[in-house]
């Protein structure tokens, strides 16, 4: 059985004047897909912004490999291989696509993503990497925030939102390299508003509701009604 | 006509070296340093501390003058500057105008009021002929050439070094930047110290070609201003190019009425900014 490498205890956020998150316990395993799901202001961005030091929480609050992390910077976290794909995915518009690619390096951990494997895996890209990556398509975009993360070669990737205004299709694309992804053992967690999809690509999952875990287990394992009650908190 | 515009290119490479440091911190993190032209006064000032410590030649002062400069730089991002950044500009304009009061008042204590300027020796009064009658001056010619190395060198850092590339990444999106585990902190600091050390050698060649006086500072921030504005914000070439317009546009005043040089270039400013309210090279952005 493979161990949780990273874990929150009873962690408390404040986002702006408002507190965002009350206590949230929080477990993923090397090589775990796992979905987070909730309404709009549930806290499932805030939650990856604590866990990735954007928000700051008590150093107990996040532990890796059973070390206290909380608190610290997001390059003191990223270079501990968690990476983050943010909501709206914020490309850097003055810069082209490869060299987009190239700032998710910065932190120069080692491991097995590179430029050539990141084209081998979205091959689009290869072709565009000369334009500014702001001028490219939704989904293509989205290829590039995805490369940004995986170029820091985490070992666990954080996706927020990463459908959001995107095709269906384009969807189902960019979810369908999640597995290829993360066949080396990288752990994957995804924000995700839609649920089937958030079932479909996960093992377990996490139903967050006004900053509490509202359901926790495996994916499969939940009926329409459990989820829409933990979901919007009301009885359907 | 001709000897008007080659003479005001050569002011303009003066002016160029004057803005690139303002140019490079707008750039960076939008921050406006009203103290630039005090910086530059007290650049030139210490060129002419530390040339008779060094055997009284410029070039040596000036070796000695930059990584100087460049420390200093890094100091005052990382001590002060740094601390005034944020959605709101105010904080670091009013810190930045308070330094340019602190740096003219320091200057008027040390040096007094009166105006000191640096021994070029033979490159003072050197020329170089370039037509029939039509001479330029050695020193105004070095200056413009290093004017030009420095906004080709300041290009190439940005576009091709991975320091060019964290540069614009913390410009476009600080805290994206920092999750792929960039330091803006330093990254500013770095910024700062690389302007202060093109500000440096402003001041040296102010100091070698005319004079400096601690009340200098306002004027050289306005010319400085002026150039960058008009070539548009956050672009090297733009700011070179928006530094030659005022020095060409100047020269062309004198020419009219020795009075009217500055003020021309205040008019021509005024006319970039309502055709072109964006500078002739506005920064394209996605």
């Amino acid at each position: 059985m493979s161990t949780n490498f990273l874990q929150t205890a009873g962690l408390t956020a404040r986002y702006g004047d408002a507190q965002a998150l009350f206590g949230i316990d929080f477990h993923i395993a090397t090589g775990e897909t796992v979905a987070i799901i909730g309404a709009n202001g549930a806290g499932k961005s805030t939650f990856l912004k604590a866990i990735t030091g954007l928000v700051k929480v008590a150093p107990g609050a996040l532990t890796i490999d059973g070390k206290p992390w909380g608190g610290r910077s997001p390059g003191d976290i990223v270079r501990q291989g968690i990476a983050l794909v943010p909501e709206g995915r914020r490309l850097f518009p003055s810069l082209t696509v490869e060299e987009n690619l190239k700032m998710g390096a910065y932190a120069g951990r080692p491991g097995p993503w590179s430029l050539a494997r990141l084209y081998t895996l979205f091959p689009i890209l290869e072709e565009k990497r000369k334009v500014p990556a702001t001028s490219l398509s939704g989904g293509q975009q989205q290829m590039v925030a995805i490369g940004r993360a995986l170029m820091s070669n985490p070992r666990l990737l954080l996706c927020d939102e990463i459908s959001l205004g995107l095709a269906p299709i384009v969807i189902k694309e960019i979810y369908d390299a999640l597995p290829a992804i993360a066949a080396e053992g990288m752990s994957v967690a995804v924000v995700e508003q839609d649920v089937m999809v958030a079932q479909r690509v996960s093992r377990r999952l996490y139903c967050f509701q006004e900053g509490r875990v509202s359901l926790e287990g495996a994916s499969d394992g939940f009926s329409r009604e459990q989820i829409s009650q933990a979901y919007f908190g009301i009885q359907t | 006509m001709t000897e008007t515009i080659v003479q005001g290119l050569l002011l303009g490479g003066l002016y160029c070296l004057f803005s690139l440091g303002l140019s490079l911190m707008f750039g960076v993190m939008r921050l406006t340093n009203i103290a630039q032209g005090d910086l530059i006064v007290a650049g030139g000032f210490a060129a002419i501390s530390i040339a008779p410590l060094v055997g009284g030649h410029f070039v040596v002062a000036g070796l000695v003058l930059l990584p100087l400069a460049f420390a200093v730089g890094y100091g005052l991002q990382r001590l002060v500057l740094n601390r005034t950044l944020g959605k709101d500009p105010l904080p670091s304009l009013v810190v930045t105008f308070g330094l340019s009061i602190v740096i003219q008042n320091l200057l008027l204590e040390v040096y007094s009021a009166s105006p000191r300027s640096l021994e070029a020796g033979a490159l003072s009064t050197g020329s170089i002929q370039l037509g029939e009658e039509l001479f330029v001056g050695t020193l105004p010619l070095l200056i413009l050439g290093v004017a030009l190395a420095a906004t080709l060198g300041l290009q190439l850092l940005f576009s091709l070094t991975p320091l060019g590339r964290a540069f614009r990444a913390v410009s476009d999106d600080r805290e994206v930047a920092e999750l792929m585990g960039v330091r803006s902190a330093n990254v500013y600091a770095i910024a700062t110290a690389l302007a202060t050390a093109l500000i440096a050698l402003a001041g040296l060649f102010q100091s070698l070609r005319t004079t400096v006086s601690p009340a200098d500072g306002p004027l050289l921030l306005l010319f400085a201003f002026e150039s960058v504005i008009i070539g548009g914000m956050g672009s090297f070439w733009g700011t070179f190019v928006g530094a030659m317009v005022l020095g060409v546009s100047q020269q062309v005043g004198f020419r009219f009425d020795p009075g009217w040089g500055v003020w021309f270039g205040h008019l021509v400013f005024l006319a970039v900014l309502i055709v072109r309210p964006n500078g002739l090279f506005p920064k394209t952005k996605g």
